[in-house]
């Protein structure tokens, strides 16, 4: 099950069409005021749901403590007693709990909340981190060329060796290792944004090193170099805006990967702990009361994640269809 | 290894069909645990279902009964000398290994000193100094420089080797000299058991068939016997229920009833000997990972009273352990120690606790790291959760590291230096006698672990430890029992170094179709399996 | 060309290396290989001894040097749970693990073409639109989730496979082993695959529904359309062969990741094969098995790639030109 669906861009079709866009087609901005994205996007249902949902999700988990009616990462403010009941609107239910607790008597509503918050920040952070290594190398790469750039598109080779999870196994081995004495709770978000970043940076590596080669030839590049302006200005200024496009299509889609990975994670053991849990941390634990009826425990952090991973990934699939002009 | 040649499987696939049309007779007991069977050799892992499987095929001098009583089996018998420094055994004759070999005195000899060399999980079974002495090929003596009656009460886990098949096999020890070599007898078995392995591949799958040779009269039934590993809770629960296994170990207690409507399977539970306890660092002089700077709050007993009485016992019983758990006044199980009853627990008083707190300086509480396993006993990590929460509203701010058992032993344990300031444990005493409670949990150690090596926090008293030492001496049960019962109210009521938790209950999940025998222990006897 | 095959072996015992030296690192320097030996009461002279019988005092490079030659004779050492030698042990997992693998794989590339091919043609069609979602939401799910809910319902409500393990296996050859002769076997196999093999699914019948659609616009399938072929021929003759190279590329190149991912698949099913084993290995601390079976995960990797490039080169003229040229 990989989760490098960024492999596509090893596709000889796709790799040959990834940089098109910027080949002199007009920046993302430009794009936007010809109002084709928009019009692609008020065109798909599906795509208009995926928003609604993605936006509710993202506004939940941001307003997390403001909307949980209780903090359950607050081991104080939960009470044993109150485990394992059902939803509200279930026999045996209770007012205070909309739906219902966990093994543990928290409010499944608030540790849902609070662990979309969890998973979404991974995410995001581990996204970002992939993205900035990505990004860096790609156009170091891309620029200087020669043995740097062997180099470097060798390390993204070894890393492609290791997917997510195995990378997430050894860090955390190496931490445990290096941190004697470090608590679980102090290292696994650490441990996880780190693993998640390690694993999916050579996707923008490629991407961008592609783009990056393409436009350091063309001529106003020659002339910036020859007015002597810096290349890391060069490179900001005026490779990278043309390939935002790419950039964001994987951004979008590698969030959903990453809160996914960092779901599978918690299975194997690396995850984040009981006492601070993300929405995998409570799926593995929800899924040791799917024989015994207790199916709120599981189903709710569930359908969450499967909701959150199912909108990211159709935000992801419009946003490729819509920058690609070819498909239009 | 398990695999059978493809022409054999040709051939037996065209047998099956006469097999089955003439074989009511073929039973084969399919059980699944949660952990592996790692080696066969039967001296390098103390851990009780292993030490129950082993039994398959190999066999102590004693053994004990499905009351845990002990009765002879390799030695027909045996005798104490008044002084109580010499055990003399009368092996039983005309007994074999499954290799043919004859078992004598001169293989007790070897196994006495095999399990006391490098690489032994068992070492103490028999006394360092203790010397084996053969009188005749059939008698052997056992000479102590102590009096030891607990001598023989950890020898059903003691088993009996070939020396020659170990000789040569290059398996005289536990661990093989050169660490780079691997060892004969992890893979291969030569006991005087009930069953012979028929093959074994570590973590896939163990097959063991009949002795057809055995010196007992067989009260199984079976014919073949199939084990497979299977870690996941859920996968094992729907092995049981869709019928491919017999037996598993352990049931989610959250699945009980599931197994038991299932109509093709059952919860069999009863008291595990098990106590699960909290302990604490009292030995450093600073916390690691602790907001108290400077000192060491667990070694006042007014903290460690405070977390006692801050643990609602009834809760977790009711909710984590859905009734399946007897709360805990002592470190040993009732069972074992008829004065168990004598003591209550502190009573659960959060009040209580927080002026215990501020009495001894900490009126807001302080920030702790609590090691915990999320593999090894029932509920394990929940339990810890749970303490977390209860300890929250005193005002103590616990981290929970949990991990799986290895890493745990590795860290909080005597290799990784006891590197822990709060814990969770289970105990069951090896030799179901206090003694070994006291001197492993209780006893004094240094760093190295010399001496109580399983007490992770070190709590010591010299009280105790002068308590223990006449325990030793002490043959007068009813004497014996009086110093037992003031050690532990030194150590836990006076001190309280320990929180003791609750036994865990045992709970098999074992389809309708089989009759077995659940020992307190948790060891599962092959040879008391009939199925239907 | 024969310089280009040439710097791409290099380049592939390069990044062998690099993996044999995270490895080795991993091996010598996360836990002390000594304490994970020996048991408590081993004195201090005692485990100096043993460390010199490892070679751990020698210069670290001069351990490296003595790790990569035995891993290149395939000695990976012992396991220190199992106490057998590491190499015996992959061998015994690897079969489970390849045939899990490569059946997963193979239900993938079938299912996830016709889906693929599917919802290109009826592009706008509720049927299609109802397999992308679908297909989505089996991806959207972590995998040990999926794996329960599929044996909860086949296995226990359904009682129509097995929860567990490989079946009875049957022994070609030597030391390979296979579940695919067997019914029991069979039937063993078929959850795991599903459950292992429904990312790549998703990803296939992306994949090819993309490059239908693309080719479906070239002026080449216009031509055949005007040349008056028939829908089905333009369809599967012309499109779907176009579409199929890169497909199979992606599922070769993604086989290393799909073994590496048989971890959770295998956990959550019992199968006996080396993800299992290393996830166990991770959890006891038994590094030769990790460090051996990371070894053997970038060596699968860099062969199929090293493969896929040479076919790539021998098939594309436009890269041969490029690669003499650079």
């Amino acid at each position: 099950m990989p989760f490098t669906t960024g492999e596509k861009a090893e596709s000889p079709a796709e790799a040959a069409s990834a940089p098109a866009p910027a080949e002199g087609a007009p920046g993302l901005v430009a794009r936007l005021k010809d109002n084709d994205l928009v019009a692609s996007f008020l065109a798909s249902k599906m795509t208009m749901v995926a928003a609604v949902v993605t936006v509710v999700l993202v506004a939940a988990a941001l307003f997390a403590p403001w909307i949980a009616p209780t903090d359950p990462f607050d081991p104080a403010k939960v009470d044993l007693l109150d485990s394992h009941l059902p939803p509200r609107w279930v026999e045996g239910g209770e007012a205070r709990f909309l739906l219902g607790t966990d093994d543990q008597g928290r409010d499944l509503f608030s540790a849902v909340l609070y662990g979309l918050r969890v998973s979404l920040l991974i995410g995001a952070l581990g996204v970002a981190f992939a993205a900035a290594i990505g990004i860096t190398l790609g156009l170091v790469a891309g620029y200087v060329g020669g043995r740097v750039d062997a180099v470097i598109m060798r390390i993204a080779d070894v890393q492609l060796t290791f997917p997510a999870i195995l990378i997430a196994l050894l860090v955390d081995g190496v931490v445990h290792a290096l941190l004697k004495g470090a608590s679980r709770e102090d290292t696994a978000f650490g441990v996880l944004v780190l693993s998640i970043g390690l694993s999916f940076w050579v996707q923008y590596a490629r991407t961008i090193r592609g783009s990056t080669l393409v436009e350091k030839n063309k001529d106003y590049i020659q002339a910036a170099r020859l007015v002597g302006l810096s290349p890391v200005l060069i490179m900001m200024r005026h490779v990278l805006p043309n390939v935002v496009g790419p950039v964001l299509v994987i951004l979008t889609i590698n969030l959903g990967l990453a809160v996914i990975t960092e779901a599978t994670l918690s299975f194997l053991g690396v995850g984040l702990p009981p006492t601070q849990p993300s929405l995998g941390t409570l799926i593995r634990i929800g899924q040791q009361f799917l024989f015994s009826g207790e199916w709120w425990i599981v189903a709710f952090p569930g359908v969450t994640l499967a909701g959150l991973v199912l909108a990211v990934n159709l935000l992801g699939d419009w946003l490729r269809d819509a920058l690609n002009p070819k498909l239009r | 290894m398990m695999v059978r040649p493809f022409r054999r499987f040709l051939a037996a696939a065209a047998m099956g069909l006469a097999l089955t049309a003439a074989g009511a007779e073929a039973k084969t007991f399919r059980f699944a645990f949660q952990g592996d069977y790692k080696s066969l050799d039967p001296y390098t892992l103390n851990e009780s279902f292993t030490n129950g499987l082993h039994k398959a095929v190999y066999e102590g001098l004693v053994r004990r009964g499905p009351k845990l009583e002990i009765e002879p089996a390799l030695a027909e018998r045996w005798e104490v000398s008044e002084d109580g420094l010499r055990w003399r055994f009368y092996l039983r004759r005309g007994v074999k290994f499954h290799g043919g070999e004859d078992f004598t005195a001169d293989d007790v000899i070897f196994s006495a000193q095999r399990v006391r060399t490098q690489g032994s999980n068992f070492l103490p079974i028999v006394p360092k100094d203790a010397k084996v002495v053969k009188v005749d090929d059939h008698t052997v003596d056992f000479l102590l420089t102590a009096p030891d009656a607990m001598l023989i009460a950890e020898w059903d886990n003691w088993p009996m080797m070939s020396k020659k098949w170990a000789e040569a096999n290059n398996a005289v020890a536990p661990t093989p000299q050169a660490a780079e070599t691997p060892s004969y007898a992890a893979l291969n078995e030569n006991g005087t058991g009930p069953f012979v392995v028929v093959s074994h591949q570590p973590g896939v799958k163990t097959v063991w068939r009949p002795n057809p040779n055995w010196w007992d009269s067989p009260r199984h039934n079976l014919t073949e016997v199939v084990f497979t590993p299977i870690g996941s809770d859920a996968t094992r629960v729907a092995a049981l229920l869709s019928g491919e296994v017999d037996w598993i170990d352990p049931v989610p207690l959250q699945d009980i009833q599931r197994v038991n409507a299932s109509g093709i399977a059952e919860v069999m539970q009863g008291p595990e000997l098990r106590t699960i306890f909290l302990g604490f660092d009292q030995n450093r002089d600073e916390l690691r990972g602790a907001s108290v700077k400077g000192r060491n709050p667990f070694k006042d007993a007014r903290v460690r009273k405070a977390f006692y009485q801050a643990v609602d016992i009834a809760a977790i019983r009711d909710k984590v352990m859905r009734g399946l758990a007897t709360p805990a006044a002592l470190m040993i199980s009732p069972l074992l120690f008829d004065r168990a009853g004598e003591f209550k627990r502190f009573p659960y008083d959060p009040e209580a606790a927080k002026k215990l707190l501020a009495e001894a300086g900490y009126p807001n509480g302080f920030e702790v790291v609590m090691d915990c396993p999320n593999d090894r006993y029932v509920n394990d990590e929940r339990i810890c959760q749970a303490v977390v929460g209860m300890l929250a509203r005193i005002g103590v701010k616990v981290s929970l590291n949990a991990q799986p058992k290895a890493k745990y032993f590795a860290k909080a344990g005597q290799t990784g230096g006891y590197d822990t300031s709060f814990y969770l444990l289970g105990w069951t005493p090896s030799t179901l006698d206090s003694l070994n409670v006291l001197t492993q949990i209780m006893g004094c150690r240094d760093e190295k672990g010399n001496g109580g090596l399983t007490n992770y926090g070190n709590y010591c008293n010299p009280k105790v430890e002068a308590l223990i030492g006449k325990i030793r001496a002490e043959t007068d049960k009813k004497k014996r029992d009086d110093l037992i019962a003031e050690a532990y109210r030194v150590a836990l009521v006076e001190d309280v170094g320990y929180i003791p938790l609750h036994q865990q209950a045992l709970v098999w999940g074992v389809a309708k179709t089989v009759k077995l025998v659940q020992r307190a222990d948790n060891q599962l006897i092959l040879s008391w399996i009939r199925k239907e | 060309m024969i310089a280009f095959i040439i710097r791409r072996l290099i380049q592939s015992i390069g990044v062998l290396l690099a993996v044999a030296l995270i490895a080795f690192t991993m091996f010598r320097f996360v836990g002390d290989p000594v304490n994970q030996m020996v048991g408590v009461e081993t004195s201090a002279a005692e485990r100096e001894q043993i460390r010199k019988s490892l070679g751990l005092d020698d210069p670290v490079v001069v351990q490296f040097g003595r790790y990569v030659a035995k891993a290149a004779s395939l000695d990976f050492g012992i396991s220190y749970q199992f106490r057998q030698p590491v190499t015996k042990l992959l061998a015994e997992r690897m079969p489970a693990t390849l045939e899990l693998a490569l059946v997963s794989s193979a239900f993938a590339l079938a299912v996830g073409i016709a889906m693929g091919v599917y919802t290109a043609l009826r592009r706008n069609g509720w049927l299609a639109q109802v397999f992308q979602a679908v297909s989505l939401v089996g991806v959207s799910l972590p995998t040990f989730l999926t794996g329960i809910l599929l044996i909860y319902v086949f296995s226990v409500l359904l009682g129509w496979l097995p929860s567990f393990g490989r079946g009875d296996v049957v022994a070609v050859g030597s030391w390979w082993t296979t579940g695919l002769l067997t019914w029991t076997g069979l039937r063993a196999l078929i959850l795991p695959a599903i459950t292992l093999g429904l990312f790549q699914m998703t990803l296939i019948m992306r994949l090819v529904r993309a490059e239908m659609l693309e080719v479906l616009r070239t002026d080449y399938i216009k031509f055949a359309r005007a040349r008056g072929l028939s829908q089905r021929a333009i369809h599967f003759g012309h499109a779907l062969k176009n579409t199929l190279v890169p497909v199979i590329t992606i599922a070769g190149l993604q086989l290393g990741s799909v073994i590496a991912f048989a971890i959770i698949t295998e956990t959550v099913f019992q199968w006996p094969g080396m993800g299992i084993l290393f996830l166990q290995a991770v959890q006891n601390v038994d590094i030769p098995i990790m460090a051996a079976y990371l070894l053997f995960i970038a060596f699968l990797f860099v062969v199929i790639n090293l493969v896929v490039d040479l076919l790539y080169a021998a098939v594309d003229p436009r890269l041969k030109s490029t690669v003499t040229a650079s």
